[in-house]
């Protein structure tokens, strides 16, 4: 356990690198997954065909996606923007099922009522529907969440320097706890990003803290990190 | 898309049903070690997740563990049991790494399974007479079955995937032609054979997608909850759907 | 009243919605920013020192960044940029200045038909080989090659002194490596050419030692300069065919900085010997010691620093 010791340092800054290569995808998947899940919830013709499509893009393994889509999009084989777009495509194949069923999932009484009152479909959608349908989202978030955190790792096999990094040099060098480092920082940096989604969604929703137990902890419980 | 071509042509030359690293070794390979390491969770997460449905008890337990192991990097994992066991039992060491990735799905469908079943449904068998363990093995079991089934077919995907990884530490499987391809630029090879575990995970996935449907028993649609809105709350709606699907 | 209310959190929670969203726009522009900096560095008068995805190769760039800096040169570290793919572009571009890199591996990267093996041969073909923009300094004595390695009771048991001693030994050969090795001309195909020694391959990537220790493999190709070979008493087989190539340590520079880097560099070189790389490695592996102290140990005691 010396080495960890004597390598705070390293750990620290893979650490952070760790998560700037985690924020992106996050964030991205997040924007790119709300309007393709509106568009799933309100055409109910397309639902199940956009929908499955999208969920079959969670089935390509990482490091498999990781190879294809540099030929398929023109950019470098090595690019850390290969990583960063591969993990959105995650985010975005949880998220969209999330936020369709979040949509689904709204009051149809409250969204009467929101007609009612006056609101217009713009209005309607970004005052009501979506603050509404967030707890159900932000289950769907912190899936995606944990899981691009596990799969940034696996990047380090294209050159993309993050934890990860802990787990081959500490392999070559047979350091066993440097490894055990790797992945104790990847645990911990997920488990961190993930209380703050929860306490950014209090904050942001102040109403579900009234009734904590209503709200789902996990939109799915089966669902986890692909490699 | 020059690239595809090449991909496509190196995956169907006649080389690679030969050798060493005939495609057909190296995929049974990668099918091995996903059918044992997912049977194993099996036989683990089923019990004790029917043990959690059926009693209601331990579930904040089962959750907060399952949410934990998610968040295990799965590559760092089987290099940390491979270095820990020694490189004479890798195959053992990534089995376990492989087995703690599956466990959490499917033990999050074996109890969601039981408990997405109506509470009246149960309490009807309890009223005619059936013991617990006919509730369980009668009502609950085949009713829940479409969900742990979704459970199993998430923990395969996971399996697929991290399996891709094994030929790091030597162990074969479809990732060798991608490690081997990576150093040697050869990048038809690396593309041809990610093209293959695309199609190996597909072809699971809707293996499984076909068992769920035809486990449903007869009359019954529970677990294919079509209209969210008309469902009775919108958690139970979605944890359904999504683990159906 | 409770309408009112409730109205007034809804709004409440569509700006924080909003402002999340702000949040991530300005959070996706990042992927890219890395990139547009480091290619104003070397405009800047910064050597830029990277290093591959290994451990040996870091320790011999951090010798270098040190030695730059001591020189009164200002360094940025890029350590552990990946293989060859990532980096040789980087290169090209004017993102990384210096890197050290081995003398036969790369030539197979610009050159892979070539015949030559021998170290000067090698390093000849390499001054020729290496693109417009990137030149090639002095070569250090060090080398850090691919080698076939056996463990000392089985050299024992079948009197191995050569790879050539390999075609009488009377059980099955597997060979452990890299997976790629079994695709190198050096690998299972040279080995029947050369020596009419055939063996099985068995990719065991970066567990080749301990696979060979444990008796899954029985020949393994494992670099000259790896600690393990004296730690766990391996016999490295003689090449007299000169099936490898040679691979010395030489720093690849940017045209650019050539100049300025170019006396300390050769310096460093001609100061490190096959057996001190080693030794720097074991210090790495047995010791777990940073690569930064590593390479201040050494450039003190060979009087390269002050």
């Amino acid at each position: 356990m010396s080495w960890i010791f004597d390598n705070l340092d390293l750990i620290g800054r893979l650490t952070l690198e760790h998560v700037r290569l985690s924020v992106p995808p996050i964030v991205l998947g997040l924007i790119f997954a709300i309007p393709l899940g509106w568009f799933a919830y309100r055409f109910r013709l397309t639902r199940s065909v956009l929908l499955t499509a999208i969920g079959l893009l969670y089935t390509i393994p990482s490091l498999a996606l990781f190879v294809i889509l540099p030929p398929l999009l023109g950019i470098g084989f090595l690019s850390e923007l290969n990583i960063t777009i591969a993990l959105t495509i995650y985010a975005v194949a949880i998220l969209a099922r999330s936020v369709t069923d979040a949509l689904g999932a709204v009051d149809p009484d409250v969204r009467q009522s929101a007609i009612a009152i006056g609101y217009s479909g713009w209005r309607r959608f970004w005052g009501v529907e979506l603050p509404l349908a967030g707890p159900i989202i932000l289950a769907g978030l912190r899936v995606a969440a944990v899981s691009t955190v596990s799969l940034v790792t696996v990047g380090i096999l294209v050159g993309v320097e993050s934890l990860g990094y802990l787990f081959t040099n500490g392999l070559q060098r047979r350091i066993i706890a440097e490894v055990f480092a790797g992945v104790a920082m990847t645990v911990i940096v997920a488990l961190l990003i993930d209380a703050l989604l929860v306490l950014l969604g209090r904050a942001l929703m102040p109403w579900t803290r009234a009734d904590s137990r209503a709200t789902p902890k996990v939109a799915d419980p089966t669902r986890g990190a692909a490699a | 898309m020059n690239v595809f071509a090449e991909a496509i042509a190196w995956l169907f030359s006649a080389e690679r049903l030969t050798g060493n690293n005939a495609i057909p070794v190296r995929l049974l390979e990668h099918v091995w070690f996903t059918v044992v390491s997912v049977s194993i969770a099996a036989a683990i997460a089923i019990p004790i997740g029917y043990l959690i449905g059926h009693t209601g008890r331990g579930r904040g337990l089962a959750v907060s563990i399952s949410g934990a192991a998610r968040a295990l990097p799965s590559f760092g994992l089987i290099l940390l049991l491979v270095l820990l066991a020694g490189t004479a039992r890798a195959s053992l060491a990534a089995i376990v790494a492989f087995v703690l990735l599956a466990v959490p799905s499917i033990l999050a469908g074996a109890y969601a399974g039981i408990e997405a079943v109506d509470r009246k449904t149960v309490d009807a068998a309890r009223a005619i007479g059936m013991t617990e363990w006919q509730i369980l093995w009668r009502v609950e079991v085949p009713l829940g079955l479409p969900l742990l089934i979704g459970g199993i077919r998430n923990a395969v995907l996971q399996v697929v995937a991290t399996v891709t990884l094994a030929a790091y530490v030597g162990l074969g499987g479809l990732g060798l032609y991608i490690f081997r391809g990576i150093p040697l630029r050869r990048y038809d090879e690396m593309l041809g054979s990610a093209i293959l575990i695309v199609a190996l995970a597909l072809a699971l996935d809707a293996l499984f997608a076909l068992a769920q449907r035809t486990v449903v028993p007869r009359g019954v649609i529970q677990g294919f909850a079509t209209d969210l809105r008309a469902s009775p709350s919108g958690r139970r709606a979605v944890v359904r759907k999504l683990t159906a699907d | 009243m409770f309408t009112a209310r409730k109205k007034g959190r809804l709004a409440t929670s569509a700006v924080a919605v909003g402002a999340v969203i702000a949040l991530a726009g300005c959070a996706s522009g990042d992927p890219l920013e890395p990139a547009e900096e480091n290619a104003s560095s070397t405009d800047s008068g910064t050597i830029v020192v990277a290093s591959q995805a290994y451990y040996s190769n870091e320790i011999i760039a951090e010798i270098y960044a040190q030695a730059l800096e001591n020189g009164g040169l200002e360094v940025e570290r890029k350590f552990q940029i990946g293989q060859r793919d990532a980096y040789l572009p980087a290169l090209d571009n004017g993102e990384v200045d210096v890197i050290p890199e081995y003398t036969g591996n790369l030539l197979q990267f610009y050159s892979p038909d070539t015949t030559a093996t021998l170290s000067d041969e090698v390093y000849d073909e390499l001054v020729e080989a290496v693109p417009d923009g990137l030149v090639v300094l002095d070569q250090s004595a060090a080398t850090d090659q691919d080698s076939y390695n056996v463990t000392s009771e089985f050299a024992e048991e079948h009197g191995l002194v050569s790879i050539g001693d390999l075609a009488d030994v009377p059980v099955e050969l597997t060979l452990g490596g890299n997976a790629e090795l079994e695709e190198r001309p050096y690998g299972p195909t040279g080995l029947s050419e050369v020596y009419g020694v055939d063996v099985g391959f068995s990719a065991t990537g970066d567990t080749t030692v301990d696979a060979l220790v444990q008796g899954t493999v029985n020949v393994a190709n494992v670099y000259s300069a790896d600690p393990s070979i004296a730690s766990e008493n391996l016999v490295t087989l003689e090449d007299p065919e000169g099936l490898f190539l040679a691979s010395n340590v030489v720093p690849l520079v940017s045209e650019d900085v050539a100049g300025e880097v170019e006396d300390i560099l050769n310096e460093v070189n001609a100061a490190l010997t096959a057996e001190g790389l080693a030794a720097l490695n074991a210090r790495s592996v047995d010791e777990q010691q940073s690569a930064d102290t590593i390479a201040t140990d050494w450039l003190t005691e060979n009087g390269l620093i002050d």
